[in-house]
C-alpha cells in the first residue's frame, strides 16, 4: 500500500480539486464516471484522464448478465465485426471523440438505464462511508487478510491525513451546507447528504469527500436544474497537474514510498527537470530478487511491472491489455478482507498497483484511460453482488473492455482505414503501431497491391520487428531511417501513423519522429492518417512535448542497439554524459507538433565511467 | 609526366572508391593535384591559356567523372580554371600596357597609374567581363572604374597584379604558369583556412545563453561553436546524433570536451527539440546557384522543422563548395545511396533480403541516402569564409569566382 500514498502527497494540494469533481454528477445524474472520478484518489495523478464513459449499452449488459458476459464480449467481437460494426464503428468512434472532448456539454444520449441505478449508488456510497468510518480502527488493529493494505499504511500515511483532513472537512460542511438548503427548497434526499457530512467527519478524507458532495449535489442539481453547473462542470474538467520532478519537496515524499527504487540520473538535463531522469539497469536485477518478498503488489502485476521496466512489452494497446490482465489475475485472487468493502477495498488495492506500475514507467494515457473505466466499474458494482458474482462481473467488464474498446476498435479502424489504400499505392510508416501493421496486413490479405516504406530511428529501432513480420507475409518493403524521410516521400502516397493519444486540442500524441514523418508528409502533399483508437483519446491539452513526456533510459542509446564495437565505443567514450530519452512526440493535425519518446543525452563535461 | 597521369589517376581510383570524404578534404586534394598537373604541363609557345585551360578541363572532365556527387572536385577544377583566365587576362594587359608605357614610364610599381593610358586596349576586354558578371557590391562602393577593377576582383588579384608588372620584361611563356601557380596556391590556402574564417564570425550570431542546434559532426561547425565559446559566451548546444553514422556523438564528445554544455537527441527528437532552440548551425555539403543546399541526409528534415519555428536556419560553407550549377532535382540526381548495413545488421536480414528470389525483385529495400537537399527558402543565412550572405545572394558570389565559361566543364571538353 505504500505506493498506493504516493501520488495522493504527490498532488496534495488536490484535494481541494478533488472536491470539484462531485460536480460532474449534474449535468447529467446519469453518467456514470463522476463518482469514480472522486473515489480514486491517485487516478487523479496518474494521468488527469478522462475515460469516455463506458457505452451505455454496454454497462447495461454488465448489469444484468455479469457472470455471462466474458463469453458473450468474446463473441460479440466477432459477430460485431462483420455486419454490426458497421453501423457500430461509426458510432463508437464519434461517440468517443465527442465524449471526452466535449465533456461539457453534458451528455446528452444517456439513456435513463441509468437513473435506476443512481439511488443504489447513492446508498452504496453512504454505506461504503459507514464502512469507512469503521475503517480506521480496523487499520490501526491491523487484520490478518490483509496483510499489505494497513500495514504500510501507517507510517507515512496518518499525519498528513490529518492536515487533509480538517481542510476536507471544511469543505464538506460547506458542501453539505449547501447542499441542506438546495434540499430544503425542494424535497430532498436529506439522507444522503447527511450520510456524506457523517462520513466525511470520520477521518479518510479523500475518498469521503467526493462521494458525499456527489451526492449532496446531485441532489441539489435535481432541484435546481443545473443554475450552476457550467462553472462546475469547467472547474471539474480540469485535468490535474501532473507530478513536476524539479518540485524537491514531493520528489523526496514520492521517493519514500515507491517500490522501485529508481536511481537518479547523476547528470540531469536542466531543460527536463520537470520530468524524472533515471539510470537504467539498476532497478531492474533489484526487483527482480524482490520478487517473492512482495507484500503489497499482487505477483501478476509486478510480473508486468518488471516487463515495462525491462522494455519487454511496449506500445500503447500491448502495455493496456498485459496490465488489465494483471489486474484480472488480481481480483480472482482477491478476497475483501474482514468488516471491509469490496468496493472500497479492491479500489484502494488497483490504486496500489498503479503506483507500483507508474514507479516502473509512467503510464500511458491509454492506461489511464482503462485504469478509469475499471474504477468505474468497480464502484458501480451492485452492493447485493457477493464477492465471487463481483470478481466475475468485474473480469469480465475488464474482458468487455480488452475486447471492445481495443480489440474491436482495432479492428473498426482497420476496417475504416483500408478503404484508403488503393492499388499501386505507396505507403510509409514508422516505428512499429500495432494499428497500422493490422491494417497493412489486412490490406494484404484482401490482395490491394502497394508497397510499404518503413521509416525507423533509434533508440528503439521497433521498425525492423515490423519489417520483418511484414516482409515475412510477403509486402514489399523498403526500410529507411528518419533523416532520409524527405528522400523517400517523393515516391509515397500515404502516411499511416500511430498515435499514442490524440488530445482534445487535436494534437495528436505519439511515438518521438512522428512529427517529422509528418511535418515533411505535408511539406510534400501528402496525405497523413493516424490511427488511434477511441479509447485513447484524451480531454488534456499540451502544446510541445517538453512539458509534458516521458523520458527513455538514457542507456537505450547503446544498449542493444548498436553492433557491439559501437556499443564499446560509447562506452568507453561517453561515459558519464547526460542523456536523456524523450518519450514522445506531439503534433497538431493540421501543423503537426508535439512527440513522445524520444531521446535526449546531454554530454557534460563532467566525465564518469559507464560500465555497461 | 606520366608522374603526374599516375598521380590523376590515383585520385580517381580513391574518388571512385570513395575513399576520400569531405568536401574539404577533397577539394585540398584535387587543388593540389592541379597544382602539380599545372606544374608539369609543358605548354606551347603560342596560346598558352588556351592549352593549359584545356589539359586542365582534361583532367577535371576526368575527376568529376570519377565522383559526379562531389560538387568540390568540380568547384575546385572551376576556380582553377577561372584563375588561368584571370591570370592571362592580366597578362595580356600588363603586356599592352607594357608597350604603351614603355616610352613614359619605368615605374613598376604604380599600378594606377598605368591602368589608365592602357584604357583604350583593356576596356574591351574588361567590358567584356563585365558583360558575364554585373558590379559586385565591393566595385559600387569602391570608387574605382570597373575596368580597373575588374581584374582585381579575382582571388589572385593583388598578386598577379604585382607579378604582371615584371611581365614585360621577362618571358611571357613562363610568367603564365608561374602566375597561375602562385594563385592556386593561394586557393589551396585558402581552402585550408576556411574554417577558421569562418570561426572569426561566430561572435557575430551567437549570443549568451543561445540554444544551437546542430546535425551530425563537422569540423567548420565544432570550430565556429568553439570560437564562440573562446570568446567567453556561454551557450547550450544540442547535437542530432545524424543517424546512420552517428557523427554526432563525436562532435558532442568533442564539443563537451571544449566545455560547452552539450546534449545529445536523436534525430527524430529534433521536432521536439527545436521549439527551444534559438539557431540551427549546420554544414553543407554543396551550396548550389540558386542557394540551395546539398547538405548531410536529415537536414531537409531539420531545416523544415526550423522553418516551422521560425527558428533561424544557418549555413556553414567554405567558398570551395560554392558550386556554380543549378540543382535539377537534387535529391535524386546529386545524392548517393551508401550500403545498407549501415541500418540493418545482414546476419539479421539475410532471409528475408533473400526472400524475393523467386520473383526477381527483392521484397526488401533499404534506403540509405548520404544527402538532403535543402531548398533555398528554409535557408536563412550563409555564413562563409568571405562573410555573410543570403540565399539569393550566392548568384553574386559564383560570378566572382567562376568565369561563365567554365560552368559545364564536362560537356565542352567532350565535344
Amino acid at each position: 500500500m505504500d505506493p498506493r500514498r504516493v501520488p495522493r502527497t504527490v498532488i496534495d494540494p488536490k484535494v481541494r480539486q478533488v472536491g470539484f469533481f462531485a460536480p460532474a454528477g449534474p449535468p447529467d445524474p446519469t453518467s456514470s464516471s463522476p463518482p469514480v472520478l472522486g473515489i480514486s484518489p491517485s487516478g487523479n495523478s496518474l494521468s488527469p484522464v478522462m475515460i469516455p464513459p463506458p457505452r451505455h449499452l454496454s454497462t447495461e449488459l454488465s448489469r444484468n448478465i455479469p457472470i455471462a458476459a466474458p463469453r458473450a464480449a468474446d463473441s460479440s467481437i466477432h459477430v460485431g465485426s462483420y455486419n454490426p460494426s458497421e453501423f457500430l464503428s461509426p458510432s463508437a468512434t464519434t461517440d468517443f471523440s465527442e465524449d471526452p472532448l466535449s465533456p461539457r456539454l453534458g451528455r446528452r444520449g444517456s439513456s435513463g438505464n441509468f437513473t435506476s441505478s443512481l439511488p443504489s449508488g447513492g446508498f452504496e456510497m453512504a454505506v461504503a462511508n459507514q464502512n469507512n468510518g469503521v475503517k480506521l480502527p480496523t487499520d490501526v488493529r491491523d487484520g490478518g487478510a490483509n496483510m499489505e493494505v494497513p500495514k504500510e499504511k501507517k507510517p507515512t500515511g496518518e499525519k498528513p491525513l490529518k492536515e487533509k483532513t480538517t481542510k476536507a472537512e471544511r469543505r464538506a460542511i460547506q458542501e453539505a451546507q449547501r447542499a441542506a438548503k438546495a434540499a430544503a427548497k425542494g424535497e430532498g434526499n436529506k439522507t444522503s447528504a447527511a450520510a456524506g457530512v457523517n462520513s466525511a467527519n470520520m477521518g479518510k478524507p479523500v475518498k469521503p469527500v467526493p462521494q458525499k458532495k456527489d451526492n449532496s449535489l446531485v441532489a441539489a442539481s435535481e432541484k435546481k436544474g443545473g443554475d450552476r453547473q457550467p462553472d462546475k462542470d469547467r472547474k471539474k474538467d480540469v485535468p490535474h497537474p501532473r507530478m513536476q520532478f524539479d518540485d524537491e519537496n514531493r520528489v523526496e515524499k514520492a521517493k519514500k514510498r515507491s517500490v522501485v527504487k529508481q536511481t537518479e540520473a547523476r547528470n540531469r538535463v536542466e531543460l527536463f527537470r520537470h520530468l524524472p531522469q533515471y539510470e537504467h539497469g539498476t532497478r531492474l536485477s533489484d526487483l527482480e530478487s524482490k520478487f517473492f518478498e512482495l507484500d503489497s503488489v499482487h505477483p501478476a502485476v509486478y510480473k508486468v511491472g518488471l516487463r515495462y521496466l525491462a522494455g519487454d512489452i511496449s506500445g500503447g494497446n500491448a502495455r493496456c491489455i498485459a496490465m488489465l490482465q494483471a489486474f484480472q489475475e488480481s481480483i480472482k485472487d482477491y478476497s475483501t478482507p474482514p468488516e471491509k468493502s469490496l468496493i472500497r477495498d479492491l479500489t484502494t488495492k488497483i490504486n496500489g498497483y498503479v503506483s507500483y506500475l507508474i514507479e516502473c514507467r509512467p503510464l500511458s494515457i491509454s492506461m489511464g484511460n482503462a485504469i478509469r473505466f475499471l474504477k468505474t466499474s468497480i464502484a458501480h458494482l451492485p452492493l447485493n453482488l457477493s464477492e465471487t458474482e463481483a470478481k466475475t462481473s468485474l473480469i469480465s467488464d475488464i474482458d468487455r473492455f480488452i475486447s471492445e474498446k481495443i480489440i474491436l476498435a482495432d479492428k473498426v479502424i482497420v476496417k475504416h482505414a483500408v478503404t484508403k489504400i488503393r492499388d499501386g499505392d505507396v505507403l510509409l510508416t514508422y516505428g512499429s503501431s500495432s494499428a497500422v501493421e493490422m491494417l497493412l496486413l489486412h490490406a494484404h490479405e484482401l490482395g490491394k497491391q502497394f508497397r510499404v516504406v518503413i521509416v525507423d530511428s533509434r533508440p528503439k529501432l521497433e521498425g525492423q520487428k515490423l519489417l520483418r513480420r511484414l516482409v515475412g507475409k510477403g509486402i514489399s518493403c523498403t526500410y529507411t531511417h528518419i533523416n532520409a524521410v524527405s528522400y523517400v516521400m517523393h515516391e509515397v502516397t500515404r502516411v499511416f501513423l500511430g498515435a499514442s493519444s490524440v488530445l482534445s486540442n487535436g494534437t495528436v500524441y505519439s511515438r518521438v519522429g512522428t512529427a517529422c514523418v509528418a511535418m515533411v508528409a505535408h511539406q510534400f502533399h501528402v496525405p497523413v492518417l493516424i490511427c488511434c483508437e477511441a479509447y485513447k483519446f484524451h480531454e488534456r491539452v499540451q502544446l510541445d512535448s517538453i512539458c509534458s513526456n516521458e523520458l527513455g533510459m538514457k542507456s537505450y542509446l547503446w544498449i542493444g542497439l548498436f553492433v557491439p564495437k559501437m556499443a564499446a565505443y560509447l562506452a568507453s567514450n561517453f561515459c558519464g554524459c547526460y542523456y536523456i530519452l524523450l518519450q514522445a512526440i506531439l503534433m497538431r493535425f493540421q501543423e503537426f507538433l508535439v512527440e513522445w519518446k524520444s531521446i535526449f543525452w546531454m554530454v557534460g563535461p563532467v566525465v564518469r565511467i559507464y560500465d555497461p | 609526366m606520366p608522374d603526374v597521369h599516375s598521380l590523376v589517376n590515383e585520385f580517381v581510383i580513391k574518388l571512385k572508391k570513395r575513399k576520400i570524404e569531405g568536401s574539404k578534404a577533397t577539394a585540398k586534394l584535387t587543388v593540389e593535384l592541379l597544382r602539380s598537373f599545372i606544374s608539369q604541363q609543358r605548354l606551347p609557345h603560342s596560346n598558352q591559356a588556351a592549352a593549359l585551360i584545356d589539359a586542365v578541363k582534361a583532367v577535371g572532365e576526368k575527376l568529376i567523372a570519377a565522383n559526379p556527387v562531389e560538387l568540390a572536385v568540380g568547384n575546385v577544377v572551376r576556380r582553377v580554371l577561372h584563375i588561368i583566365r584571370e591570370e592571362d587576362l592580366s597578362l595580356a594587359t600588363a603586356a599592352v600596357g607594357g608597350l604603351s608605357l614603355a616610352a613614359e614610364s619605368d615605374d613598376e610599381d604604380d599600378i594606377d597609374r598605368d591602368d589608365h593610358p592602357v584604357l583604350s586596349a583593356t576596356a574591351v576586354a574588361a567590358a567584356a567581363r563585365n558583360a558575364l558578371r554585373p558590379p559586385s557590391l565591393q566595385t559600387l562602393l569602391e570608387d574605382i572604374p570597373h575596368s580597373a577593377a575588374a581584374p582585381h576582383t579575382s582571388s589572385s588579384g593583388g598578386d598577379s597584379e604585382g607579378k604582371s608588372k615584371s611581365a614585360d620584361k621577362n618571358s611571357v611563356t613562363r610568367k603564365l604558369k608561374h602566375n597561375v601557380i602562385e594563385a592556386v596556391n593561394e586557393l589551396i590556402q585558402e581552402i585550408s583556412t576556411c574554417h577558421e574564417q569562418i570561426a572569426e564570425q561566430a561572435v557575430e550570431h551567437i549570443h549568451q545563453n543561445e540554444v544551437i542546434l546542430t546535425l551530425g559532426s563537422s569540423r567548420t561547425v565544432m570550430e565556429f561553436l568553439c570560437a564562440a565559446k573562446e570568446k567567453k559566451r556561454s551557450f547550450r548546444v544540442f547535437v542530432a546524433e545524424g543517424a546512420p553514422r552517428y557523427q554526432g556523438h563525436a562532435l558532442a564528445k568533442e564539443l563537451a570536451a571544449r566545455g560547452l554544455q552539450t546534449t545529445v537527441i536523436t534525430d527524430s527528437a529534433v521536432f521536439a527539440m527545436i521549439s527551444r532552440v534559438n539557431m540551427v548551425i549546420v554544414r553543407a555539403h554543396a551550396v548550389m546557384a540558386n542557394g540551395g543546399v546539398i547538405a548531410p541526409v536529415g537536414l531537409n528534415m531539420v531545416a523544415l522543422a526550423a522553418q516551422r519555428h521560425a527558428v533561424p536556419f544557418v549555413v556553414l560553407a567554405g567558398v570551395h563548395k560554392l558550386c556554380p550549377l543549378y540543382p535539377h532535382n537534387p535529391e535524386v540526381l546529386l545524392n548517393e545511396l551508401k550500403s545498407p548495413s549501415e541500418l540493418l545488421d545482414f546476419g539479421e536480414f539475410s532471409d528475408c533480403l533473400d526472400f524475393g528470389s523467386g520473383t526477381g525483385s527483392p521484397l526488401l529495400h533499404v534506403v540509405n541516402p548520404v544527402f538532403d537537399y535543402v531548398p533555398p527558402n528554409l535557408v536563412s543565412l550563409f555564413i562563409t569564409d568571405t562573410g555573410g550572405h543570403n540565399p539569393s545572394y550566392v548568384y553574386r558570389l559564383i560570378a566572382d569566382y567562376y568565369s561563365a565559361d567554365d560552368l559545364v566543364v564536362r560537356r565542352k571538353s567532350a565535344s
